[in-house]
């Protein structure tokens, strides 16, 4: 039986430093951090800094197939930066140009759209920070996009735990089938086309931000010649045990909806994948040019060559995946794939195929990329404007400014799956059912004796002469069930770790 | 609903999303009325200078 599909999100968010003479994106990335971090510390002893990140256990150059190719590029790993864990499990740094937050290690579908909106939430809090530190006039506004619309791309990744057994080249090929047609959910929309060798006004409008970035059909890097299905094999669990699928081509979303189906989707898939449940074969004789046509297909209706000759829709193969996807939950249940939000997986999924099939325009309040043609579209006819013309490539920005007033993507009516109230509360507080709700009670209660976490282990200092380093290489212990009650009966970290045995 | 998602869907001829025009009466209707009020008051939060906005947006790229 495939094991629990823990999950999570990472999303770089594109920034600008507003009304500055010679704008810093890395200056002003520490800046916002910094100053939400001053403000907005969730912790009970307020004389304490923010705890940092420990890199003991990075190592991104790994490779899933097991070699790494002559000629391929490692990430590096940056360690100067400000780079700080939250009391929400979360991590909150400064990323190549870019404040990144990955959020923390979610059990089903739905808390990783609390934990994502919850992050939107934090960088609003984080605007608000900084402004109060600039001088007037300036300001730093953060995008919750993929590109700049002149062909640099940054990312929001995906992260599944998935079973270390299970042979990588069957999760390539059934993720590949999978990344290459979710895009006609997922997709967050973009106006023209940044590909190589492409005007862009060749392309009026698509359906992602990211398919024009990528390349390779499988590869370890994440910067240039970026592949559908990347091969970092960093599990930060038992490596024995365990993979991360590290997924970096989908969209960052606005919408809820997208987000939900986005990562609860593949989770599903990939415990099929693992329990070998896939009654065929599905590979595009070109996943590279699929993954762009796609994207650029705004009918849905285009033929993809599949490699033994035949041809098949983005939508066939995603009814297809969900009908196979029905029947193992309903024949296995949900419980490692998200319990209730499984389900609730499985509705909205098949209710978003049949509107895509019978007419997009229904899915406004639900899809990125239909909000935005929808708003998008109406604006150039009632102005007689070109698709490339700057009025709306900057309303396609706009959409993704995280300024509530600015904020187009908060005007065109989308649906929520979660309350604000919710999200709030996923601002300080952990996922109560996975490892980070242990890392996130830690600062809580006891940030000033953390000396530095990760995503797998929390260095402590009780006093004693040594520091105590607690592993956490299981990602579904450590929960509320686990260790509840341990912080609500400790009152020092010294009979925390007395208590854990460690 | 099982049954349904397994039957493979044929793919319809179809063309590219309909415009607001082409939109029927009823739910169309009222989608159509919001859109309208939106625009009606969406120049007001719209980046002022939109060649200006465009053209400062610029990235490092990131991951």
């Amino acid at each position: 039986m495939a094991i629990p599909k823990t999950l999570g999100i990472e999303t770089e968010y594109g920034i600008a430093h507003r009304g500055a003479d010679e704008p810093n994106p890395i200056a002003a990335s520490s800046l916002l951090i910094n100053a939400y971090l001053a403000r907005c510390n969730h912790v009970a002893d307020s004389g304490s800094g923010p705890v940092g990140w420990d890199f003991i256990d990075e190592s991104p150059g790994n490779d899933a197939r097991g070699f790494t190719p002559a000629g391929a590029m490692a990430p590096e790993v940056e360690t100067h930066l400000v780079n700080a864990v939250l009391t929400n499990g979360a991590r909150y740094y400064v990323d190549h140009a870019h404040p990144e937050l990955s959020g923390p290690e979610c059990a089903d579908a739905r808390t990783a759209v609390v934990y994502d909106r919850a992050a939107e939430l934090i960088a609003q809090a984080s605007m608000n920070a900084a402004r109060a530190l600039l001088p007037d006039g300036e300001d730093i506004v953060l995008y919750k996009n993929n590109s700049d619309g002149k062909g640099n791309s940054y990312g929001c990744h995906e992260n599944y735990l998935v079973d270390r057994s299970t042979p990588f080249s069957r999760i390539a090929t059934w993720a590949t089938a999978h990344f290459v047609t979710r895009q006609i959910y997922t997709g967050a929309g973009k106006v023209g086309s940044e590909a190589p060798g492409v005007r862009l006004d060749d392309v009026a409008y698509q359906l992602t931000q990211r398919a024009d970035f990528f390349e390779e059909e499988i590869g370890l890097e994440t910067t240039l010649k970026r592949p559908i299905v990347n091969t970092r094999d960093e599990p930060h669990a038992d490596a024995a045990k365990y993979r991360r699928l590290h997924v970096i081509v989908g969209d960052a979303n606005m919408s809820q909806t997208a987000t939900f189906l986005k990562v609860g989707t593949t989770a599903i898939v990939l415990a099929l994948v693992e329990d070998d449940a896939l009654p065929r074969e599905l590979r595009f004789a070109a996943p590279v040019a699929a993954l762009r046509q796609v994207s650029r297909d705004l009918t849905l209706s285009e033929p993809l060559r599949l490699d033994d000759g035949r041809t098949i829709t983005a939508l066939e193969v995603q009814w297809e995946l969900l009908g196979c996807c029905r029947k193992y939950v309903e024949a296995n249940g949900a419980a490692n794939t998200g319990g209730d939000a499984a389900y609730e997986v499985l509705d909205r999924w098949e209710a978003v195929l049949a509107g895509l099939e019978d007419d997009p325009m229904e899915l406004a309040h639900q899809l990125d990329w239909v909000a935005k043609y929808r708003l998008l579209n109406a604006y150039r006819g009632r102005h007689g404007l070109e698709w490339a013309s700057d009025r709306l490539r900057a309303m396609a920005i706009q959409y993704h400014d995280l300024r509530p007033e600015r904020s187009l993507a908060g005007r065109v009516g989308l649906e929520r799956i979660v309350d604000d109230a919710e999200a709030a509360r996923a601002v300080s507080d952990p996922p109560p059912d996975t490892r980070a709700f242990f890392r996130g009670r830690c600062l809580q209660s006891f940030a000033s004796d953390v000396v530095a976490a990760n995503w797998d282990s929390i260095v402590f200092d009780a006093g004693a002469d040594t520091l105590r380093r607690v592993p956490m290489m299981e990602p579904m212990r450590g929960t509320r069930d686990h260790v509840g009650t341990l912080f609500d009966d400790c009152t020092s970290v010294a009979e925390l770790l007395r208590r854990l045995g460690a | 609903m099982a049954e349904r998602s397994q039957i493979r869907k044929p793919a319809p001829e179809k063309q590219a999303p309909r415009t607001e025009e082409a939109t029927a009466p009823g739910q169309g209707g009222e989608i159509k009325a919001e859109l309208d009020d939106l625009l009606d008051e969406i120049d007001e939060v719209l980046e002022a200078n939109a060649e200006d906005f465009v053209k400062s947006y610029i990235q490092k790229g990131g991951e």
